[in-house]
C-alpha cells in the first residue's frame, strides 16, 4: 500500500542538493569551461556558466522528482496488478507470434520501402546475423568472446581478396570465406579455450586487436589503412545488375532501377541470417547444442559425463566464427570496399551488447535487440554526436533495468510431457 | 649503447604511467571480479580535467608552475575520484549481484558515454599544451647522441614510487586496506563479519580513479597533447599490463606496467613502430596461454 | 580369498597423492569387487575424496597405479587418462559432494546430456542430425526411454520437465544418480550420496543402490559418513585415516576392528575397550 504521507520535502531537498553538488563537481570544469584553439593555435578557455547552471539545475530537479516519486511509493506499485490475468495470458499467447511476425515483416518489407529503409534493413539484418552467430558462442556455450569482429574481418578480407584475384562468383567465395573464418576460429580457439571465463575474454579481445592491427599494417596484402576497393558487386546468379542489355532488368523485362541490386542484397542477407537461425535451432536439439548449454551450466559436470569439453568449445567457436565469416563476406560485397575501420573493438562490443541485451540464447530476443539498437541508432542520425552518447546511456540503462536481457526465458530443447519455459535467473551464464 | 639507455629511461617513464592505470583495473577485478572497461576513459577524463584546471589557474593569475602543478594534481585526483564514485554508484552497484556479463556491458556503455561526453563538451580536436616542465639532465653521451633524462620523467617515476609506497601502506596497515583485502578474499563473508562492503568497494573505485588521475596529469605533462581517444588505447595496454602482472595482484600491476612500457618502447625502437601494439598484445596472449594467472598472480585451484 | 581380490573391477596399487608438502593419500592399495558395493569410510580429512578424484581423473596421482577392468575384459590405467576419457572409455560415472546438476536445464535434459557420446555417434557427429535423418531421431527416442527408466527408478518421473535447480536437495541428489546411471557405467562412484538426507531418504537411497546392484552390471564405489547406509548395503568396506588404509574387509570385520573404532572415537587403540564401555550402557 502506498503511504502518501511519507513525503519529506526537507529530505528530498537535501538529497537533491547533494546530487547538485556532485553534478557541479563532475561538470564544473568540463562543461563550464571549454577549451578552444585560438588563432595562435594556443588553447583558450571559454566560460559557459549558463550551460553549467542549466545542467546542474536539471540534475537538481530530476533528483528531486525521483525522490518525491520514491517517497510517495510510486516505485513500489506493482504495475502488473493493473493487467488482468486474462490479458496476461493473451499477451503470452501473442508473444509466440512475435518471431513469425517479425519474419513476415522482414520478408515483405522491400516491396514498400525506399532506398533508405532498404539500406537500413540490410544493416539491421547484418547485425542480426552477427548477433545470432555470436549467440552460439556466448549465449549457448557461455564462452565470453570479446573479439568476434576478428572473424567478421577474416570473412570480409578473404572474400575481397578471393573475389578480386580469382574472379569467382559470390556464391563460391562465400562458403570459402566462412570456412576460412571457421579455420581461424579453431586456430585461435585451440590454445585458449581451456582458459577460465574472464581470461578467455581478454585473450579474445587481444586477438581481435591483433588481427585489426595486422590488417592495418600489412599494406602489401590487405591494402593497409586504405583497405581494399573495387570488390566485385554481386550478380543475380550470373546476371549482372547493370543497365542495358544482358542486365538483370533487361533479362526480366523490368525497368532498370538501382534498387534491384539492393533488394537482391536484402534477400541474400535475410537468407543468410535465416540460415544461421535454422542451424542454431537445429543444433540446440542435437547433442552438440545440449552439450553447449550444459557446458555453460557446469563444465566439470560435463567432463564427468565423458564430454570432451575442449572439442565442444572449439565447435561452438568454429561455428560461430563461420557465421561471422559469412556476414563479413556479405559486408564486403555489399559495400564494394572494406577498410580496417569497420573492424574495431567497438564492433565486437556492439555485437556482444546485442546478444546480452537480447537475452542470451534467445533467437527472437537477439533479433529484436539488433533491430532496436541498430534501427534506433540510425533513426537518431540527425543528432550526430549526441546519439552515441544516448546509445551508451541506453546500454547502461537497459542493463541496470533488465540485466538478463529483454527476453528472459529459456525453452528446453526436449520435453517429456509439457514444455515449461525456464526463467532466465535460473539459467547459468557460464562460469568456468 | 646510449640509444639503449635512452629507450630504457623512456620505457620506465611510460611504464609507470601504465602501471598507475593498471592498478585501478587490478584492484577492481580483485575485489569484485569485474573488468572495468570504463577505467581507461576515467584516465582520459582526468587528463582533460587537469588541462582545464591548469588553464584556469593560469587565467586567474597563478604563474608559479610547481604550485600550479601541485594544485592541478590535487584537483584532478579529487574530481576524477568523484567520477569513479559516480560511475560505480550508478552503472555497477545496481548490477552487483547479477550475472557476470551485465556489469561488463554496462562498463562498455559507460566507456562510450565518457568518450562521447568529452567529445561533445570539449570538441573532438586534439588539445595541445606547451611543455610546462622543460629541460632535464644529460646523463652521458657524445655529440650526436646524448642520453636525456627530463624533469618530467623524473617527476613521473618519483611520483609513482611515492604513490606505490603510500598505497602499499594503505593496503597493509590501515583499516580500509584490511577491509579491501577481506572483500577480495570473500565478499559475502566480509559483509557477515561487519565490513561495509558497499563502502569498501566504492573506495576501491575511488582510489583507482585517483591513481588514474595521477597518470592523467603525468600523461598531459609528458606528451603535451590529449584527445578523447587516449583512454581506449592506454586502457587496453594498462589492462594488458594488469593481466601480465597477474590480475588481482598490486605489485603485479606495477610490474606489468613496466613490462608493457619496456616491450612497447623497445619494440618500436629496434623493430618497427607500427607493430608495437601487436607486440604488446602478443605478449599478453602468450602469457595467458602459458601462464594464465600472470607473473605474480595466485594460481586458482578449482574445488571438485 | 575375498571376492574383490579374485575379480576386482578396480585395483589401486600404492596410490599416493601429494599437494606440495601435504600427503593426502599415502601408499593406498585396495580393490573394489565386480558388481559389489564398496564403501570407503574414515574421519574427515582422511583423503577419501582425493582418492575419488584420482580414480575419476580430476587429479593426477603423484605415484601409483589405478587399473580398471571391464566385465568384457578391456583394461584401462586410469592414472594416465584425463577425466572425460575415464568417463567415456572407462565407463566410470560419478556424483559430487556438492551436487553438480545443470540447474537451468530440465531434469530430462540433464539425463540426456549424460548420453551425449552415444547420441553424438548416432547423429553422425551432428552432420546426419542436421539433415534430419531418422537414425538420430531413433537414437534420441531410445535415449529418452532410458532416461524415463531411470527417472522411474528414482521416483522423479513427475518432475521430468522441471528445471533441475527447482528440485529439493534430496531430489537433486537422485537426479544426479539417475544421470550417472544413464551412462550405463561399469563403475559408479558416489561421493557422500546420503549427505543431507533424512533417515527416510537414506532408506530409499539404500533401496536404490541395492536395486542398481541387482538389476545392472554396475559396480558401486561410495564414500559415506552415514553408517546406516554403509553398514546396511556394503559388501566391502575400506577405512582410511590420514591418507592411510587402516582396515579392509567385510562390514562385520570392520565394525569390530579396534583401529577403526579408535580412529572414529579419536582415542588410542589401547583405550578402545574403555571407550566402548563408556559408550555402550
Amino acid at each position: 500500500m502506498a503511504d502518501r504521507s511519507r513525503i519529506d520535502l526537507a529530505a528530498a531537498l537535501k538529497d537533491s542538493g547533494v546530487a547538485a553538488a556532485i553534478a557541479l563537481g563532475l561538470f564544473g570544469l568540463l562543461v563550464g569551461l571549454r577549451t578552444e584553439a585560438s588563432s595562435t593555435s594556443e588553447l583558450e578557455l571559454l566560460p559557459r556558466p549558463m550551460l553549467l547552471a542549466i545542467v546542474v539545475a536539471a540534475v537538481f530537479a530530476g533528483r528531486f522528482l525521483i525522490m518525491l516519486l520514491y517517497q510517495s511509493g510510486a516505485f513500489e506499485i506493482d504495475t502488473s496488478r493493473f493487467i488482468s490475468s486474462d490479458t496476461k495470458a493473451r499477451i503470452a499467447r501473442l508473444s509466440r507470434f512475435a518471431g513469425p511476425a517479425l519474419l513476415l515483416f522482414a520478408l515483405t518489407m522491400p516491396f514498400s520501402a525506399d532506398r533508405y529503409y532498404l539500406d537500413l534493413g540490410i544493416l539491421v539484418l547484418t547485425y542480426v546475423m552477427l548477433g545470432w552467430g555470436l549467440n552460439i558462442v556466448v549465449g549457448l556455450a557461455g564462452l565470453l568472446d570479446l573479439g568476434y569482429v576478428a572473424f567478421y574481418a577474416v570473412g570480409a578480407y578473404s572474400y575481397a581478396l578471393m573475389a578480386q584475384y580469382s574472379g569467382l562468383s559470390f556464391w563460391v567465395c562465400l562458403p570459402v570465406a566462412g570456412i576460412l573464418a571457421a579455420f581461424w576460429g579453431v586456430l585461435l580457439g585451440f590454445p585458449v579455450l581451456r582458459l577460465r571465463g574472464d581470461y578467455l575474454a581478454i585473450v579474445t579481445l587481444a586477438f581481435g586487436e591483433i588481427i585489426r592491427l595486422v590488417i592495418i599494417n600489412w599494406s602489401s596484402f590487405t591494402g593497409g589503412p586504405n583497405g581494399i576497393t573495387g570488390i566485385p558487386r554481386p550478380s543475380f546468379f550470373g546476371i549482372p545488375f547493370i543497365e542495358g542489355e544482358g542486365g538483370f532488368a533487361d533479362t526480366f523485362g523490368l525497368e532498370f532501377t538501382p534498387l534491384h541490386r539492393i533488394i537482391f542484397l536484402y534477400y541474400v542477407i535475410l537468407a543468410l541470417a535465416l540460415l544461421t537461425n535454422f542451424v542454431t535451432l537445429r543444433l540446440r536439439r542435437l547433442p552438440i547444442g545440449r552439450a553447449w548449454e550444459a557446458l555453460r551450466e557446469d563444465e566439470i559436470a560435463c567432463r564427468s559425463l565423458g564430454i570432451n569439453t575442449t572439442h565442444t568449445k572449439l565447435t561452438a567457436f568454429a561455428i560461430g566464427a563461420m557465421f561471422g565469416g559469412f556476414a563479413g563476406a556479405f559486408f564486403a560485397t555489399r559495400q564494394g570496399f572494406i577498410s580496417p575501420e569497420s573492424f574495431s573493438f567497438s564492433e565486437s562490443a556492439l555485437i556482444l551488447a546485442i546478444v546480452v541485451l537480447g537475452g542470451m540464447g534467445s533467437q527472437v530476443g537477439v533479433a529484436f535487440a539488433a533491430f532496436v539498437m541498430i534501427g534506433g541508432f540510425e533513426l537518431f542520425r540527425e543528432f550526430a554526436q549526441a546519439r552515441m552518447l544516448l546509445f551508451g546511456i541506453a546500454m547502461v540503462a537497459i542493463m541496470v533495468w533488465r540485466p538478463r536481457g529483454l527476453v528472459a526465458t529459456r525453452d528446453p530443447s526436449v520435453f517429456l510431457t509439457e514444455k515449461k519455459t525456464i526463467p532466465a535467473e535460473k539459467v547459468a551464464e557460464g562460469r568456468t | 649503447m646510449e640509444y639503449f639507455f635512452q629507450q630504457l629511461i623512456n620505457a620506465i617513464a611510460l611504464g609507470s604511467i601504465y602501471g598507475l592505470i593498471a592498478l585501478g583495473y587490478t584492484m577492481v577485478y580483485g575485489i569484485i571480479g569485474m573488468i572495468n572497461f570504463a577505467h581507461g576513459d576515467i584516465f582520459m577524463v582526468s587528463a582533460f580535467i587537469a588541462l582545464i584546471a591548469f588553464l584556469a589557474l593560469v587565467a586567474i593569475g597563478l604563474t608559479a608552475v610547481p604550485l600550479a602543478l601541485f594544485l592541478v594534481l590535487l584537483i584532478a585526483m579529487a574530481l576524477t575520484a568523484l567520477y569513479g564514485w559516480t560511475v560505480e554508484r550508478f552503472a555497477y552497484r545496481p548490477l552487483r549481484g547479477s550475472f557476470r556479463l551485465a556489469p561488463l556491458i554496462s562498463a562498455i556503455g559507460m566507456s562510450i558515454v565518457l568518450q562521447n561526453y568529452v567529445q561533445i563538451v570539449q570538441g573532438a580536436r586534439v588539445k595541445p599544451l606547451p611543455p610546462l616542465v622543460p629541460g632535464g639532465f644529460t646523463l652521458m653521451g657524445h655529440d650526436d647522441f646524448a642520453v636525456q633524462l627530463s624533469y618530467v620523467q623524473i617527476m613521473i617515476v618519483v611520483t609513482t614510487v611515492v604513490l606505490m609506497l603510500m598505497f602499499s601502506w594503505l593496503v597493509a596497515k590501515t583499516r580500509l586496506g584490511r577491509d579491501m583485502r577481506a572483500c577480495e578474499q570473500d565478499l559475502k563473508m566480509a559483509s557477515l563479519v561487519g565490513v561495509d562492503t558497499d563502502r569498501t568497494i566504492a573506495f576501491t573505485f575511488v582510489i583507482g580513479a585517483a591513481l588514474a588521475a595521477v597518470a592523467g596529469v603525468m600523461f598531459l605533462l609528458y606528451y603535451g597533447v590529449i584527445d578523447f581517444y587516449i583512454g581506449f588505447q592506454a586502457g587496453i595496454k594498462a589492462f594488458t599490463a594488469a593481466v601480465l602482472g597477474g590480475i588481482g595482484s598490486l605489485p603485479g600491476a606495477m610490474l606489468g606496467g613496466l613490462l608493457i612500457g619496456l616491450i612497447e618502447t623497445f619494440w618500436s625502437a629496434y623493430f618497427s613502430v607500427e607493430y608495437k601494439d601487436v607486440a604488446a598484445f602478443s605478449v599478453l596472449v602468450l602469457v595467458l596461454i602459458f601462464l594464465p594467472t600472470g607473473i605474480l598472480g595466485r594460481p586458482e585451484v578449482e574445488k571438485v | 580369498m575375498k571376492l574383490w581380490e579374485r575379480d576386482p573391477i578396480l585395483d589401486l596399487q600404492h596410490l599416493t597423492m601429494r599437494f606440495g608438502g601435504l600427503l593426502a593419500v599415502d601408499d593406498l592399495s585396495m580393490q573394489a569387487g565386480r558388481r559389489e558395493i564398496t564403501a570407503v569410510i574414515g574421519p574427515n580429512g582422511a583423503g577419501k575424496t582425493t582418492v575419488f578424484n584420482c580414480v575419476t581423473g580430476f587429479y593426477r596421482p603423484s605415484e601409483g597405479m589405478i587399473r580398471l577392468r571391464h566385465t568384457a575384459g578391456a583394461e584401462f590405467l586410469l592414472e594416465r587418462l584425463p577425466d572425460f576419457r575415464i568417463a567415456k572409455l572407462g565407463r566410470v560415472a560419478r556424483t559430487f559432494q556438492n551436487v553438480r546438476l545443470f540447474a537451468g536445464m530440465t531434469v530430462l535434459e540433464n539425463l540426456l546430456v549424460s548420453q551425449h557420446n552415444e547420441l553424438m555417434r548416432a547423429s553422425g557427429y551432428t552432420l546426419l542430425g542436421l539433415f534430419g535423418l531418422p537414425v538420430y531421431a531413433r537414437a534420441e527416442h531410445a535415449a529418452v526411454e532410458r532416461a524415463k527408466h531411470w527417472l522411474d527408478r528414482v521416483g522423479l518421473t513427475s518432475r521430468a520437465d522441471d528445471p533441475a535447480g527447482d528440485l529439493p536437495y534430496g531430489g537433486q541428489r537422485r537426479v544426479e544418480i539417475a544421470r550417472a546411471m544413464c551412462m550405463e557405467p561399469e563403475l559408479l562412484c558416489l561421493d557422500e550420496p546420503a549427505a543431507g538426507l533424512n533417515p527416510r531418504e537414506s532408506e530409499e537411497l539404500n533401496g536404490l543402490l541395492l536395486r542398481i546392484r541387482e538389476e545392472t552390471r554396475t559396480s558401486i564405489l561410495l564414500i559415506e559418513h552415514d553408517m546406516h547406509v554403509v553398514m546396511g548395503i556394503s559388501d566391502h568396506i575400506v577405512v582410511l585415516e590420514y591418507g592411510r588404509k587402516i582396515a579392509d574387509g567385510t562390514p562385520e570385520e570392520v565394525r569390530n576392528d579396534d583401529r577403526v573404532i579408535a580412529a572414529y572415537l579419536g582415542v588410542d587403540e589401547d583405550a578402545v575397550e574403555d571407550a566402548r564401555a563408556e559408550v555402550q550402557p
